[in-house]
């Protein structure tokens, strides 16, 4: 690619950043140039973004509902997902999903319940109750 | 020490490396970092899956470029894991308190000074921490343009965050490292090395092979699920792009290195034609990454065949730049 062809799109999902890339200067050389962003790799982004925040979303909802327990919600929250969060704790992905059941989640024992909390970053006050607004 | 200078780099385990050596008197490219490591790479593995869909990777597995530039260039570094946050942050506090500069492995997602819109959880993130103030660290991260600061809590808990490649508060720091290095010899080795393994990978998951095995698998996306035929396909162009890659999944990268290569070699001119066919191939990356993110946005239906033979072109014509650097001796 040529410097002059690196695209400047001023991507939303590059926040604040700009991204080193190498492309090819006019003497023929390859250099390090900053870009601000690239239309195709926003759409790829923005995508992967939309699909963590509906699934942010549905989980309130099934909460909210009594379906599932908050923890449900705060996995998603941190953009984890079973398999992240099974790896995380080092817990079996079927004794997490059984931690989903609002009646098996309110008797969880706290010393199961502060790993959770360590690994989601929430308070142990936090963890058991939905926030009251859903965060954007 | 001299005073620390923070760069900015295409991709973190690389631009790391770079900055490292250089604070310590090996000027060195991060391309030529790169390549003499062996990084140059690709990889599908449909049975791995991260946030729900198939590893797919362009560069050697993280943490490769640290103990291949450590072995290959023969500089003394020390590596330390931790069993505990407590003894992690004691020693970070303690070797900068030496004055070192120190390499530390850690989580994107629970690094306070990155962006929501690029915070994701992988944990094979590499930062330089060089100083420190009170409770703030004051962090050179490759893939930003200027140097940022980051708060005791959040740079300890991306150190420690559990789960694929879990770093164990990973710090690393070079002990000796020589003035000057004869780079012809491991140049030759490593261009021959990578040619050879991208053309003969003995697993169908890797190197070229991987290429066409991912190009098969998108040809049968049409029996899919909408929804997930196109996150499939959006993130491969988001590996392709965008976590530090410098641009088609590290070819433009390998393409400056085998040029800066050349200029070792009194212009060598296999190497030179052969970083002109990867810049090439680096192009079609990046035309097939288009291709996709218009095929994401649109409400048509995708043509997943010819995203497919796109794909198998793009391996054929790589092929032929490792054919060229093998004529290389």
């Amino acid at each position: 690619m040529k410097i002059e062809n690196v695209p400047q799109d001023n991507s939303s999902t590059y926040g604040e950043m700009k991204k080193a890339i190498y492309a090819t200067s006019k003497d023929g050389k390859i250099k390090r140039v900053e870009s601000s962003g690239w239309d195709a790799e926003e759409i790829v982004t923005q995508q992967a973004i939309d699909e963590l925040e509906e699934n942010q979303k549905k989980a309130y909802e099934e909460v909210r509902s009594g379906k599932k327990s908050p923890l449900y919600y705060y996995m998603y929250e941190v953009r984890m997902d079973l398999a992240v969060l099974s790896q995380s704790t080092g817990f079996f992905k079927w004794s997490i999903n059984r931690d989903f059941k609002p009646e098996v989640f309110k008797k969880i024992s706290e010393k199961r319940l502060l790993v959770y909390c360590d690994v989601l970053g929430k308070t142990i006050e936090e963890i058991k109750v939905l926030p009251k607004v859903e965060d954007e | 020490m001299s005073k620390f200078e923070h760069r900015h780099y295409a991709h973190c385990e690389s631009g790391v490396m770079s900055s490292m050596l250089r604070h310590n008197g090996l000027d060195i490219s991060e391309p030529m970092i790169f390549g003499l490591s062996n990084a140059l790479n690709f990889a599908y593995i449909p049975f791995v899956k991260i946030g729900g869909m198939p590893l797919v990777s362009y560069r050697s597995i993280p943490k490769l470029i640290i103990k291949n530039i450590q072995k290959n260039l023969k500089i003394q570094m020390k590596l330390e894991t931790f069993s505990s946050k407590k003894k992690g942050e004691k020693r970070l506090d303690e070797l900068l308190g030496e004055g070192k500069v120190v390499g530390a492995q850690s989580s994107v997602y629970w690094l306070e000074y990155f962006p929501p819109e690029i915070s994701f959880h992988f944990n094979a993130h590499n930062l330089l921490v060089y100083d420190r103030d009170g409770d703030e660290y004051l962090i050179s991260d490759p893939v930003f343009d200027k140097s940022v600061r980051c708060g005791r809590e959040s740079l300890l808990k991306a150190r420690f965050a559990k789960g694929m490649m879990a770093p164990k508060g990973l710090l690393y720091y070079p002990i000796s490292v020589p003035k000057e290095i004869d780079l012809k010899p491991i140049i030759k080795k490593n261009i021959k090395k990578v040619s050879k393994y991208m053309l003969k990978t003995p697993v169908p998951i890797a190197g070229l092979r991987g290429i066409r095995y991912l190009a098969k698998s998108i040809s049968k996306l049409k029996s899919k699920n909408k929804k997930y035929a196109k996150l499939f396909l959006g993130n491969i162009v988001r590996m392709q792009e965008e976590i530090g890659t410098g641009g088609a999944g590290f070819r433009f990268m390998y393409a400056s290195f085998l040029e800066e290569a050349s200029g070792l070699f009194d212009d060598d001119k296999t190497l030179k034609d052969a970083s002109k066919l990867m810049l090439e191939v680096g192009d079609e990356w990046r035309s097939f990454a288009l291709v996709i993110a218009k095929a994401i946005k649109s409400k048509e239906d995708i043509d997943y065949k010819s995203i497919s033979q796109m794909l198998n072109k793009i391996s054929e014509n790589e092929a032929k730049v490792y054919k060229k650097l093998l004529e290389f001796k």
